[in-house]
C-alpha cells in the first residue's frame, strides 16, 4: 500500500485544460474522494494517477517514485470503472482471474486467490456465470473482486456507485467503507456526489473549472470552506451568501451589514469592497430580539427540523430550525448568526478571508 | 398467448409479413433453382422450347464439366468398352475421356484469390479501423474520406491503368496481382464497417485489460478482437462476396494461371456451341462455398447488419 503524491500536474487536451497545475497528497491507507462537478478534472486526475492519460507536466509519485510517464501496466495500480468494464466474452472467475493471469501466476495459485477474493465479496456462487447476465450489484462486485484479486498499491474508483440505483447505492458504499477500512487500503475515489464524499471519505479535494479548490478533510471542507465554491457545492442547502459593501480590519471580530453589526471570528486578513457573509442553515436562529430581520418567504417541512427561507436586506437565507418553531409566510422574523461559524469572502476572488476560524485550513491548502 | 399487447403484431400483419418474404423468397430462387435443374438437364433438354420442368435427370453436365473429350472412330470405341458410368455417359455422342478439364484449377483459384483477398482486407482493415477509432491521428477524418473516396466510382473504371500497371510490374495473370487487387477494392468497405463495429466497443474494455498489466497489443487481440468478432465476420461476408463474384477484372487481368472461375465457366464448349449444362454445373458448384461461408458466419451477419440499432 502506498502514499501518492500529485505535483503540480497538468493535463490538456489541444487548446482544451483539463486540469490546471495540481498538487495534493494521498496518504497510505486513506479513502481519498475526488470530488466536483462533471468536466472539473476529477475523472482525468484520476486516469493520470492510473496511467490512462499521460500528464502534460508536473509529477506523481507512487511511494516516492515518479511514475507520471509509466505504461498502466508496471504502475500496480487497479481501476474500477463507472460502467465496470468487466470483459464480456468471459466469465466472472476469467474476470477474476485476468489481472493474475498477466502474472504469469501459476494456475492453482490463482485459483486459490480468486477464491479468496470471491469469498470475500460474496460472489462464490456466481464464480461459471457469464457476466452478461449479472445484476448490477454482482458487476459491481465482480468489478470489486478484479481490483483487489492482485493486491495492488492503489486502487481508482470513477464513480463506482454511479450506474447503481439509488436504494442500492447505500447499501454498496457501506460494502466498500467496510471492504477498504478491512484491506486498508490507499483508494482515490472520483464521485459528483458531495453527501457520498462527506460519508464515505477520510479526505476530500474539491475540484472545479480544473482547478483546485480546496483539499482536507470533509470537517474541513463543511466547516472552512476556502472558497465560495466549496461552500456552495457541499452541504444541502448550501450556505447562505449574503452580499455586501464594506469594510473589514485585520483583527475585526464583527463587520457591519446594513446597519447592523454581526459578529465574526477574529480576522487575520482585511478586506474592503465587495464582500460576502457566509454561514450555514444550521448556524441562522430565529430570535424575536435579532435586529438583524427578514421576512419569510416559504417554509420545507422535513421531520425533525424545517427549512425557512428569508428575504433579507442582503439577499435570500435558508435557515434550517427545530420542526417545532413557528413561522408563518409573511411574518417578519429577527435572525441570529453563530459568530464562530462565519466565514467571510471576498465576492470578486471568491475566496475566503483569513480568520482564527480557518487560518489553519487555509495556510496548508 | 390471448394477452393483448401493443408491441406484438397482430396475426393478420404477420400472416401479412410471411407471405411478402416467402414471395420475395420464391422470386430470388427461380433463377437459382433454373440453374441448378439445368445442370442435370440434357443438352438438347436445356435449350428445348417450351422449357420443360419435368426431364430425365442426368449427370452429363457435371461430366463435361469436369473433363474434356474428343471424338473416336467406331472402331476404337468396339474395341475399348467403356468402365465407368462417366464414360457410358460420353459414349452416346461416340466419345471418350481425354483428360480432366481446367474447371478444377480455375475453381482453386477463385478460392485462393477470394479467400486470400479477404483475409488480408480484414487483416489491414482492423488494424486500421483500431487506430482509426482508438488513437488521435492528425486529419484522420480527411484520410477516412479519403479512403472511401476509392469507392466513389466504380473500380472498373480505372481498368486500363491498372492493366498497364499490371503488366509493367508483371502482375498480371498472377495470383498475388489478384489478391493485391480485390484488397485494394475492399479495404476501403472493410475500415469503414470495422471502424463502425470498433467505435462500438467501449474503451473502458481496453483500459480495463491495460491496468491489469497487459500491452497495449495483448488488450487489442484478447479483449477488443473477441468484441469484434461479430463485425469482423459480417465485414468478411461481404469481402468475399464481391471477391468471389468480380468478373471485369478476372476477365481482363486473368488467361491462364491466376484465372477465376467466373470468366471460365461461360466458355465451356460442348458439342456445337455453349454446352448449357455444364455452365449451370459449374455455377452451382461455384455457389456452393459463398453459401456454406454465408450459412456458417449466419448468425454473425445477421446480428453484424442490425448492429447498434438495439443498445443493450
Amino acid at each position: 500500500m502506498a502514499q501518492i503524491i500529485i505535483k503540480n500536474v497538468r493535463k490538456e487536451f489541444g487548446d482544451f485544460t483539463a486540469v490546471k497545475e495540481s498538487s495534493f497528497t494521498i496518504e497510505d491507507g486513506e479513502f481519498f474522494m475526488l470530488l466536483g462537478p462533471s468536466g472539473c478534472g476529477k475523472t482525468t486526475t484520476l486516469r493520470m494517477i492510473a496511467g490512462l492519460e499521460l500528464p502534460t507536466s508536473g509529477e506523481i509519485y507512487l511511494d516516492g517514485e515518479e511514475i507520471s510517464q509509466k505504461p498502466p501496466s508496471q504502475r500496480d495500480i487497479a481501476f474500477v470503472f463507472q460502467m465496470f468494464a468487466l470483459y464480456p466474452h468471459m466469465n466472472v472467475y476469467k474476470n477474476l482471474s485476468y489481472p493474475l493471469v498477466s502474472q504469469g501466476m501459476k494456475r492453482a495459485a490463482v485459483r486459490d486467490k480468486v477464491d479468496e477474493v470471491a469469498g470475500i465479496l460474496g460472489i462464490r456462487d456466481i464464480l461459471k456465470k457469464p457476466v452478461g447476465g449479472l445484476s448490477g450489484g454482482d458487476r459491481q462486485r465482480v468489478a470489486l473482486g478484479r481490483a483487489i484479486v492482485r493486491d495492488p498499491k492503489a486502487f481508482m474508483m470513477d464513480e463506482p456507485l454511479g450506474a447503481l440505483d439509488a436504494e442500492f447505492r447505500e447499501h454498496m458504499s457501506e460494502e466498500l467503507r467496510a471492504l477498504h477500512d478491512r484491506m486498508n487500503a490507499t483508494t482515490v475515489y472520483v464521485t459528483h456526489d458531495q453527501l457520498e464524499a462527506m460519508q464515505m471519505g477520510d479526505k476530500i479535494v474539491v475540484m472545479n473549472n480544473a482547478v483546485v479548490e480546496q483539499f482536507g478533510t470533509p470537517q474541513e471542507i463543511y466547516d472552512k470552506p476556502a472558497t465560495m465554491f466549496v461552500a456552495d457545492f457541499i452541504g444541502s442547502p448550501s450556505m447562505n451568501f449574503l452580499a455586501f459593501e464594506g469594510t473589514v480590519g485585520e483583527g475585526a471580530q464583527s463587520v457591519e451589514m446594513n446597519g447592523q453589526a454581526l459578529g465574526i471570528p477574529r480576522q487575520r486578513q482585511g478586506a474592503t469592497g465587495s464582500l460576502v457573509f457566509g454561514v450555514r442553515p444550521e448556524h441562522v436562529a430565529l430570535s424575536d430580539s435579532g435586529t438583524y430581520r427578514g421576512e419569510v418567504l416559504a417554509t420545507e417541512y422535513l421531520g425533525t427540523t424545517q427549512i425557512i427561507t428569508l428575504d433579507t436586506p442582503n439577499g435570500d437565507l435558508k435557515a434550517r430550525v427545530p420542526a417545532g418553531k413557528k413561522a408563518t409566510v409573511g411574518e417578519t422574523i429577527g435572525l441570529g448568526f453563530d459568530p464562530a461559524t462565519i466565514t467571510l469572502f471576498d465576492k470578486n476572488s471568491g475566496q475566503a478571508l483569513v480568520s482564527d476560524l480557518n487560518h489553519e485550513v487555509l495556510s496548508n491548502g | 398467448m390471448s394477452s393483448f399487447s401493443v408491441t406484438e403484431p397482430s396475426k393478420r400483419s404477420k400472416w401479412f409479413a410471411g407471405s411478402l418474404v416467402i414471395l420475395y423468397a420464391v422470386i430470388t430462387m427461380i433463377p437459382l433453382a433454373w440453374i441448378m435443374l439445368t445442370g442435370f438437364k440434357s443438352p438438347a433438354d436445356a435449350i428445348s422450347y417450351p422449357p420443360k420442368v419435368l426431364f430425365e435427370p442426368t449427370l452429363e453436365g457435371y461430366v463435361n464439366l469436369f473433363t474434356t473429350r474428343t471424338r473416336q472412330t467406331d472402331e476404337f470405341l468396339a474395341a475399348n468398352p467403356p468402365e465407368t458410368w462417366y464414360e457410358d455417359i460420353v459414349r452416346q455422342y461416340d466419345m471418350v475421356i481425354a483428360g480432366p478439364s481446367k474447371f478444377g484449377e480455375r475453381f482453386l483459384n477463385s478460392v485462393i484469390i477470394g479467400f486470400g483477398s479477404t483475409f488480408l482486407s480484414i487483416f489491414l482493415g482492423t488494424l486500421a479501423a483500431y487506430a482509426f477509432s482508438r488513437f488521435r491521428i492528425p486529419l484522420a477524418d480527411d484520410l477516412l474520406f479519403f479512403i472511401l473516396s476509392t469507392r466513389m466510382m466504380p473500380p472498373i473504371a480505372v481498368a486500363i491503368p491498372i492493366f498497364l500497371m499490371y503488366r509493367q510490374l508483371g502482375l498480371s495473370d498472377t495470383h498475388l496481382g489478384m489478391i493485391l487487387l480485390y484488397t485494394a477494392v475492399n479495404i476501403s468497405l472493410a475500415v469503414w464497417l470495422l471502424k463502425g463495429f470498433i467505435d462500438e466497443i467501449p474503451r473502458e474494455y481496453e483500459e480495463a485489460a491495460l491496468i491489469d498489466g497487459y500491452t497495449r497489443f495483448q488488450a487489442f487481440y484478447k479483449v477488443v478482437l473477441p468484441q469484434a468478432a461479430t463485425g469482423i465476420a459480417s465485414t468478411a461476408i461481404f469481402c468475399l462476396i464481391f471477391a468471389w463474384n468480380e468478373y471485369a477484372f478476372a476477365v481482363l487481368l486473368t488467361s491462364g494461371t491466376a484465372q477465376t472461375a467466373p470468366p471460365f465457366i461461360p466458355t465451356i464448349i460442348g458439342v456445337g456451341g455453349l454446352d448449357w449444362p455444364a455452365v449451370a454445373a459449374g455455377a452451382t458448384i461455384f455457389l456452393l462455398p459463398v453459401m456454406i461461408f454465408t450459412v456458417a458466419l449466419r448468425k454473425h451477419l445477421l446480428r453484424g447488419i442490425t448492429f447498434g440499432a438495439v443498445r443493450k
